[in-house]
């Protein structure tokens, strides 16, 4: 079986930790992908850059309606993802807002973080 | 270089001039170049200040805009180069590397012109990936050129609050991929609305604050009006764009609000409602332009909120005096706004305009199926009681204008209503 493990962190706090800080979480992140990997059960993962970032966009009576922040509604659940490659946050709404979940619940995009 | 070297303080005048005249056009050039807001914005202020301390001996340059440019480019290599490790470093060597293979000669350079990208400004700030506030704020700060502290104020925000809004919103920009650009065809329509809401937004912002409060406030709606005109002028230039009847339906709208805006206060600073305005007090230079603006708009044929909102103002601007308001017409305009705008204050508007064309009990009995939605709006009960005025239902009205009363915290509209009560009770005795 494939399964999705999901990272909630406080963002606050890590958006303050120091340099060192920083490195030792990256080192114990570079560690656990190296066991895991090792282990053959890697298939991927990402690092997303915070919610502040986060755009929610949603689909209604073929309207997209685009906000700022997070998805915040308690009453929707995680339900999939896609990883798409955009030029632009407007190639990547627009994406979103094709995907048929995007008619009845919420979609959130994330950028994900380009190490190199 | 150009003029001749001159004192200090003619220099920092025309220093200021150009900042005022083209600090936006600069910095949309030097985000382009730059691809960040931040550094743009920082790089720009540093420009500033050289071009202080430079052009009182050196002399003031063939395009002064274009030197700026230029020097703040230069202060971005500079920061690029004492920038330090990983991605930071690689992305500010792209830009130092696109920079230099640019061949820039320093003499061809300040004559020379460069695009004016401040469209691309203006629907980045306006994009709606980001919240409202933060939208007018960024267009205040880098189309605008106000300072933080101007819109904290404006806003009656702490300025720490303003400054991390902006911060936020650029932030945004910048992490979330939010493109430098004019959106394409298919998506133009749509985002043109969002600019003209923000641009509506700042005006209004400007025009509710005339009444009382800050002084400041007022300069919010020249500013919109200005940057109106500035969108205008650079749709024109777009080969693909050209005239869009709704941005100019939106400036005919804020130049026919605006004529009024002197006539709105009394000596005392107290609120004058539209009937009871003197009339001579509107500035008819601003009206004379409305309406030409108008029908620039309206002669294109594609109607829209806007111009319906401007036409109505325009019918009020036509009447020498309040008796000679064409009601009917007005009534008529927004029973076709409605179509576009179904919120309950259009219609409370819409009830007041049937009621002025027909009778208070046309109004009155429109006003009813409004309740529910606006039993908290102090408009709601203000326009109920006058229409039960005008109805001559003494009594009902005062309850009316005690509701109204008891829904505001403003204290020019506390007065106001205050006097429509006290008038009341003579009638009542």
């Amino acid at each position: 079986m494939r399964y999705l493990a999901l990272i909630y962190t406080n963002e606050a706090a890590a958006l303050k930790a120091s340099e060192a800080e920083k490195q030792a979480e990256m080192t114990a992140y570079n560690d656990f992908t190296t066991v895991v990997g090792a282990r053959g059960a890697m298939l991927g993962g990402e690092a997303l850059h915070p919610t502040s970032s986060a755009t929610t966009v949603r689909r209604r009576d073929g309207k997209v309606l685009t906000t700022d922040g997070p998805f915040a509604e308690t009453k929707e659940q995680l339900g999939g993802y896609f990883v798409f490659k955009c030029k632009d946050l407007d190639e990547a709404i627009e994406l979103a807002a094709m995907i048929p979940g995007a008619q009845t619940g919420s979609i959130e995009i994330r950028p994900v973080v380009e190490w190199e | 270089m150009g003029l001749t070297p001159t004192n200090n303080h003619a220099i920092s005048q025309l220093v200021e001039e150009i900042f005022r005249q083209e600090g936006s056009k600069v910095l949309a050039a030097l985000i382009g170049r730059l691809g960040d807001f931040e550094l743009a914005q920082d790089v720009l202020q540093e420009a500033f200040v050289t071009a202080l301390e430079r052009w009182p001996h050196e002399g003031v340059p063939v395009n002064p805009a274009a030197w700026l440019v230029t020097t703040a480019r230069h202060r971005a290599i500079d920061r690029l180069r004492r920038a330090s490790v990983g991605l930071r470093k690689q992305k500010l060597w792209q830009t130092q590397t696109q920079i230099e293979t640019e061949e820039y000669n320093e003499i061809t350079f300040a004559a020379e012109s460069f695009p004016d990208e401040r469209l691309k400004l203006i629907f980045t700030c306006c994009h709606p990936a980001l919240n409202l506030d933060a939208r007018v704020a960024l267009t205040l700060h880098t189309l605008g050129g106000l300072t933080t502290p101007e819109i904290a104020l404006a806003f009656l925000v702490p300025e720490t609050t303003m400054a991390q809004r902006l911060v936020r919103a650029k932030r945004k920009i910048k992490e979330a991929g939010i493109a430098y650009a004019v959106p394409p065809p298919h998506h133009l329509n749509e985002r043109l609305d969002g600019v003209l809401a923000v641009l509506y937004l700042i005006f209004n912002a400007g025009y509710n604050a005339s009444l009382g409060q800050s002084l400041v406030r007022p300069e919010l709606c020249a500013e919109a009006i200005r940057m109106n005109r500035a969108l205008i002028s650079l749709l024109q230039n777009e080969p693909m764009l050209g005239e869009e009847p709704e941005v100019l339906g939106l400036l005919a709208l804020m130049l026919l609000h605006d004529s009024r805006r002197e006539a709105r206060t009394g000596p005392q600073g107290e609120m004058i409602v539209l009937e009871e305005q003197d009339r001579t007090r509107w500035n008819r230079s601003q009206i004379v332009e409305g309406h030409a603006m108008l029908d620039s708009a309206l002669a294109l044929r594609r109607p829209g909120p806007y111009q319906i909102q401007a036409a109505i103002s325009a019918l009020h601007s036509q009447a020498a005096q309040a008796q000679d308001t064409d009601w009917y017409q007005i009534s008529m305009l927004y029973a076709e706004l409605v179509r576009y705008n179904q919120s309950p204050v259009v219609r409370l508007n819409w009830a007041v305009a049937v009621a002025m064309a027909t009778t208070p009990a046309r109004g009155l009995e429109m006003l009813t199926e409004l309740e529910a939605g606006l039993q908290n709006y102090y408009l709601f009960h203000a326009a109920r009681a006058d229409l039960l005025r005008r109805a001559e239902n003494w009594q009902a009205a005062q309850v009316a204008y005690r509701q109204a009363l008891s829904l505001t915290q403003n204290g020019i509209e506390q007065a106001f209503l205050q006097r429509r009560l006290d008038e009341l009770q003579t009638m009542l005795s």
